[in-house]
Order: C-alpha cells, then sequence, then structure tokens
C-alpha cells in the first residue's frame, strides 16, 4: 500500500514542482524569528479573502441584479434561505473586517518600515490591492440596492464628472444610463463577482512572489539574510512552517472569537457596518437626510468635503491615496524600524494616526461649517506628513541599529514586573469587619498608582525622543 | 541549425511588423468593447417627456416628478420669496447664471419662464446628492443668514430659492433647469421645448 502511495507522489513530482514549491514557500521559506503581534494582519487578510469568496459564491446564488428585484433577493437570502442571514452577515461583517485588517498590516508596514528598499514593490502591489479593495467594496455596496447604496454610487461616480473636458462623458460612460440605474447595478455585479476578484487574486499572488524574493521584514527593520549561518540559513529565521503556521493559527483563533461576536451579537455594528439608511430602497427622487460612505471610506470622504471646490476636491481625495505609493521614496530616511528611529519620524506618523482616525470620525458627521474647519486641519496635517517627510527625515537623529534581531520580553516574562507593579498600585490590610471577622479587602493605593503611572509617561516619553 | 545565417534585420522587420499589426488589432477589439458600456439604446430612447399639472400647487409648495430618472423640482415662489432672490444677491457665486445650465430662453435672473413657478432639476451639481428642500428663513441649524433654500446634506452646499449656488462651498455652478414650456397656464410640459419637436 505504501509502496502504491510512493509511486503515486512520484508520478506527480516528475510532473509538477510539488515539493520545490511546498519547500521555497514554506518548509524552508525563512522568516524573521522575531515576529510579534503585528504579523497576524498578513495572513489574516488572506483568510478574509477566502471568507469573502466563499460566501460571496453562496450571496449568487439567490442574489438578483436587478433594479426591480436587487433588494427583495437580498431581504429574501435574509429570511427564507437557509442560513442566508449568516452567510450573508459574514460576508458583510467580512469586508468591514477586511478593513480593519488591512488598515492595522498598513500601520505594520508604516512602523517597521516595511516599504523601504529592497520592498518597494511589495508595497506598491499592496497598495495596487488596497485600491482593488476599495473598487470591490464600493461596488458590493450598491448590489443590496438601499438608499444609502444608491445615493453612495450617486457621489462616487459624480467624482469622475468632477475631471475636466472628458468627465461627463466618463461618468456616463460608468453608469452605463443618465442616471444610477438598473444597468449601472448589473455591471457592478458583473465587476464585483469577476473582473475585481481575478485582479486581487492575481495581485495578491504577485504581493506573495515578491515578498518571498527579498524574504520579510522584521520589528527591528534589519535583513536576516545578512547573518547566515554556514549551511547559508539566516540565524535569526525560522522556517515559516511549522513555526510561523502554527503562529498565526492562534492569531486566527483570535480574531475569530471577535469576527463571531459581531455576527451573531451586533451584525450592522450600530450603523458601522450596515447603514441605516439603506434598509430603505433605493429612491431616486429623495436623498436620505445624511448621507456617508462605509467607514472605510470616511477618511478619504472627509478629505474631499474639506475642499471647498469640486474639482480641488476629487484631486485631494485622490492624492491621499496616490502618496501612499510615493511612500518608499518619500521616505529618505536609513533606518527602517521606527525602535531606531528618530522622535520627529514617530511624533509624525503618530499626528498622522490621531488625523488619519479624526477624518474618518469628521467623515461620518454631517458637515457644519465647524466640523469643516476641523477637516480642514486634519486633512493638512494628514497630507503635510508625507509631503514633508523628505525634508524631515533628513534631519533625523536615528539610533544605532543592532546587527541582529532583538529580544523582546513577552507577557510570560513580563509576569513578575506586573505583579510588581499591581503590588505597588494596591494596600491589602486587614480589618475587623462589623461581625467580627477579620477580611483582606483590597483598596487602590493612591501614591502607589501615581508612581507607576508617571513610570509609564516617563517610559513613552522617552520613547518619543 | 546554423547560426551564421539568421538574418537579424529580417526578424526584427517580422517582430515590429506583428507588435504593429497586433496593437491597430487590439485597438479595433477596444471599440465594440468600451462602446458596449455606453449607454443603450434603450436607455437613450427612455427620456421621454412629462406634463406637470400645476393647478393644485400651493403658494410655497415643492413638488417632486421624476423626469429621466433624476428628480425635477417645481416649486411655487410667493411674492414675499421673490423679493427675498431680487435682493439678497450678496452671498451668490453667479447670481446672473452665466456659468449655469439651463435652456436659452431662460434669462430672468430668477430662473424661471414665469417667476412665481420655479422648475429646476434637483440634483447638486457637485456630486449629485438631491438637496433638501429648506424654505424657512433662519433655522438653527444653518444660522441666521439662510433666507431660505435648497440645503445639500451631503457636502454642504446651499442654494437659493431660485437654485442659485453660495459662494465658497463645493459646488461648482448653478442648478440645472430643465427645458420646459407652458402647454396651459396650469399645466407645463418638462424636457420638451417646442410644440413641433415631439423627442
Amino acid at each position: 500500500m505504501k509502496n502504491k502511495m510512493n509511486e503515486c507522489t512520484d508520478w506527480v513530482l516528475e510532473r509538477f514542482p510539488m515539493s520545490k514549491l511546498w519547500n521555497e514557500h514554506m518548509a524552508e521559506y525563512y522568516a524573521p524569528k522575531n515576529f510579534n503581534f503585528w504579523y497576524f494582519f498578513g495572513s489574516l487578510a488572506l483568510l478574509m479573502l477566502v471568507n469573502q469568496f466563499l460566501t460571496g459564491i453562496l450571496l449568487t446564488m439567490n442574489y438578483k441584479p436587478d433594479a426591480k428585484l436587487a433588494f427583495d433577493s437580498v431581504e429574501y437570502i435574509m429570511r427564507d434561505v437557509n442560513w442566508g442571514w449568516l452567510v450573508r452577515y459574514m460576508h458583510s461583517t467580512g469586508a468591514s473586517a477586511f478593513f480593519i485588517i488591512i488598515y492595522l498590516h498598513m500601520f505594520r508596514g508604516m512602523m517597521y518600515g516595511s516599504y523601504k528598499k529592497p520592498r518597494e514593490l511589495i508595497w506598491i502591489f499592496g497598495m495596487l490591492l488596497f485600491v482593488c479593495l476599495m473598487a470591490e467594496a464600493f461596488m458590493g455596496y450598491l448590489l443590496p440596492w438601499g438608499q444609502m447604496s444608491y445615493w453612495g454610487a450617486q457621489v462616487i461616480i459624480s467624482l469622475f464628472s468632477a475631471i475636466p473636458v472628458i468627465g461627463d462623458e466618463l461618468s456616463l460612460w460608468i453608469r452605463g444610463d443618465y442616471v444610477i440605474s438598473d444597468a449601472t447595478l448589473n455591471r457592478f455585479f458583473a465587476f464585483h463577482v469577476i473582473a475585481v476578484p481575478l485582479a486581487l487574486i492575481i495581485l495578491v499572488f504577485l504581493h506573495i512572489v515578491a515578498l518571498h524574493e527579498v524574504g520579510s521584514n522584521n520589528p527591528d527593520g534589519i535583513e536576516i539574510k545578512e547573518s547566515k549561518d554556514p549551511w547559508g540559513k539566516p540565524v535569526d529565521g525560522i522556517p515559516f512552517h511549522p513555526y510561523y503556521t502554527v503562529k498565526d493559527i492562534v492569531g486566527v483563533g483570535v480574531f475569530l472569537l471577535f469576527f463571531a461576536t459581531v455576527i451573531f451579537y451586533m451584525p450592522e455594528m450600530g450603523g458601522y457596518f450596515l447603514e441605516n439608511a439603506n434598509f430603505i430602497p433605493a429612491d431616486p427622487l429623495k436623498t436620505p437626510e445624511h448621507i456617508e460612505p462605509s467607514w472605510y471610506f470616511t477618511p478619504f470622504y472627509a478629505i474631499l468635503r474639506a475642499v471647498p471646490d469640486k474639482f480641488a476636491g476629487v484631486i485631494a481625495m485622490g492624492g491621499s491615496i496616490v502618496v501612499f505609493f510615493l511612500l518608499p521614496w518619500l521616505d529618505r530616511c536609513e533606518v527602517k524600524s521606527i525602535r531606531y528611529r528618530g522622535g520627529i519620524f514617530k511624533k509624525a506618523l503618530a499626528l498622522f494616526v490621531i488625523s488619519f482616525l479624526a477624518l474618518g470620525w469628521l467623515g461620518t458627521q454631517p458637515a457644519t461649517p465647524t466640523l469643516t474647519m476641523v477637516a480642514r486641519v486634519f486633512t493638512v496635517i494628514y497630507f503635510a506628513f508625507f509631503l514633508l517627510m523628505p525634508i524631515y527625515t533628513r534631519w533625523e537623529k536615528t539610533k544605532p541599529v543592532p546587527r541582529r534581531v532583538t529580544h523582546e520580553a513577552d507577557a510570560e516574562e513580563q509576569y513578575a514586573a506586573i505583579v510588581d507593579a499591581l503590588e505597588e498600585m494596591t494596600i491589602h490590610e486587614p480589618m475587623k469587619t462589623s461581625w467580627g471577622a477579620t477580611a483582606f479587602p483590597v483598596t487602590p493605593n493612591k501614591t502607589g498608582i501615581k508612581h507607576v503611572a508617571s513610570r509609564l509617561l516617563k517610559k513613552l516619553k522617552e520613547s518619543f525622543e | 541549425m546554423n547560426h551564421e545565417d539568421v538574418d537579424n534585420s529580417r526578424r526584427q522587420f517580422l517582430t515590429t511588423a506583428l507588435t504593429v499589426v497586433g496593437a491597430v488589432g487590439t485597438g479595433y477589439l477596444a471599440v465594440p468593447f468600451l462602446s458596449q458600456m455606453q449607454p443603450s439604446a434603450k436607455a437613450m430612447a427612455a427620456g421621454a417627456p412629462v406634463e406637470v399639472n400645476i393647478s393644485k400647487i400651493e403658494p410655497g409648495q415643492l413638488i417632486r416628478v421624476a423626469w429621466r430618472g433624476k428628480p425635477v423640482w417645481v416649486l411655487s415662489r410667493t411674492p414675499e420669496v421673490l423679493a427675498i432672490l431680487e435682493k439678497d444677491t450678496a452671498k451668490l457665486a453667479d447670481p446672473n447664471s452665466h456659468e449655469s445650465k439651463q435652456p436659452d430662453y431662460i434669462t430672468d435672473p430668477l430662473r424661471s419662464i414665469k417667476p412665481e413657478i420655479f422648475i429646476a432639476v434637483g440634483l447638486c451639481t457637485h456630486l449629485g446628492c438631491s438637496p433638501t428642500f429648506r424654505p424657512e428663513i433662519a433655522p438653527n441649524d444653518l444660522g441666521a443668514d439662510w433666507n431660505g433654500g435648497f440645503f445639500c446634506p451631503c457636502h454642504g452646499s446651499g442654494f437659493d430659492l431660485a437654485g442659485r449656488v453660495y459662494r465658497s462651498v463645493p459646488a461648482p455652478t448653478n442648478l440645472e433647469i430643465p427645458p420646459y414650456r407652458y402647454i396651459t397656464d396650469t399645466l407645463i410640459i418638462i424636457g420638451e421645448e417646442n410644440a413641433e419637436e415631439n423627442a
């Protein structure tokens, strides 16, 4: 029997480089041994892609891409199709989860300089993936044919009409009609289920091929290929399989816990994952009182609204995504990881994250004059982070970069320190209760808390220098 | 194979010729592919004019009708509204509608054939949301200098009750006026200019 199996394997191996592929990309792909929490999000993004494919295929079996039938077919899936509600919520929550993961994945890249030489192409493929993902999410959002689907699409397609000369013709061509209509819905369905998913798969392939060519970056931002053992293996590397496949399974487990909680207990996420206005069928004569895009577009949307000129607003919004592509060339600092970079970059990155989150919140709010002014301030900070980068990264006072990866104390090793801190922050004094027994209540120790807090603050301040 | 006999210039010529012919062929194929996404003949034919009966419209009332799938507003303007529109032009970006899309025969600054009936396409010229009708004077949320108009909830553009856009808002031009004419005093046809032209 075993002989037969071996023969079978040999037959395949003579015709297909199965074990070569496995070794190159899994068993003998050496990844740095110091990956931390932030390195979960690559594999989680892949998991989300699979989730969207599987649930998407199931949804197309009952969904009708027809302006007259679309809204009802989604309700039909929710009410009458066996487990239809689960599949639909997995798909809609999956879209939001996908963006959370991708934003964290991108932030990881910015923190540890994963976009820098020699990983510029990985970053470019990743940014193209991000743009495709936004297109995919936008087109998918039209399909339920609710009020927010309709007017959201109306606004986004009108963005193209701001382009001088060809704008009106272009938006007409995208819509396939003078207004958003059945023609638009039908073609968005085609793009959403065929064209863009294909592009996503190709780009994921390119992203990973490029990554495995140069090797993964790590929290220390050093090249593990520069220190090799006599057998040519990186001394600070461990085979992706089984080490990181097993580590990633832990990440998947924790992630699924959160994912399932949202699917089962708050699938609409208070109107952020599925907006309230989208439970009303599309009405071409009436815009909802307050229109906002899905939360993952709101930072860019806030930038669009902040500019008081139509064409300039569209340019600013497009520019806010295009500058990400230029990141590898805007950053002139030689040091990759934020651990060894100067305080000015840390402060700039912190400001950028604050302005990105603030713009994201502003994009969900009505456009009052005060909030528009606030949005303008954050838009300036957003662009300043990128456009001033060639200047401030040159002055950076970097710290010495280690030659080998460093060891970071994990929670288990920090346990004693955590216990000590807790001890310092609390008072245990035996006291007599009213009925004569002795109790050991735990009360907070004010001076102790002050000490611990000031030490933490000092540490935080030092890390920003 | 004897490589010394290879005529490289001939190879180069064949490669170039094939590339050029291939590019031309791809170009030809792109025409039907791209043109396929243009509005179909059916979509283009669907723009039939609509008739609106205004005999029952109350003073100050706004009615919405659908023309080519777009909302079209028919607004009855009271003399008070017209008086405000005449004098309150300081905050307008284009009070005489030089930059705006409207039929040639609409020359009045108040942008209608008869001043008391105002007709416009109810889509913001910024990004195509349908602005809300806010005829009240100085409401709490829009500020003290709001004299009645249309406010776009999407991006905060404001228009007066003649569809004229305010300064420093995202919308670039005044609201579009569709072609229309009066059949009788109380019957308007939208989307058609002359009685002879039956589109």
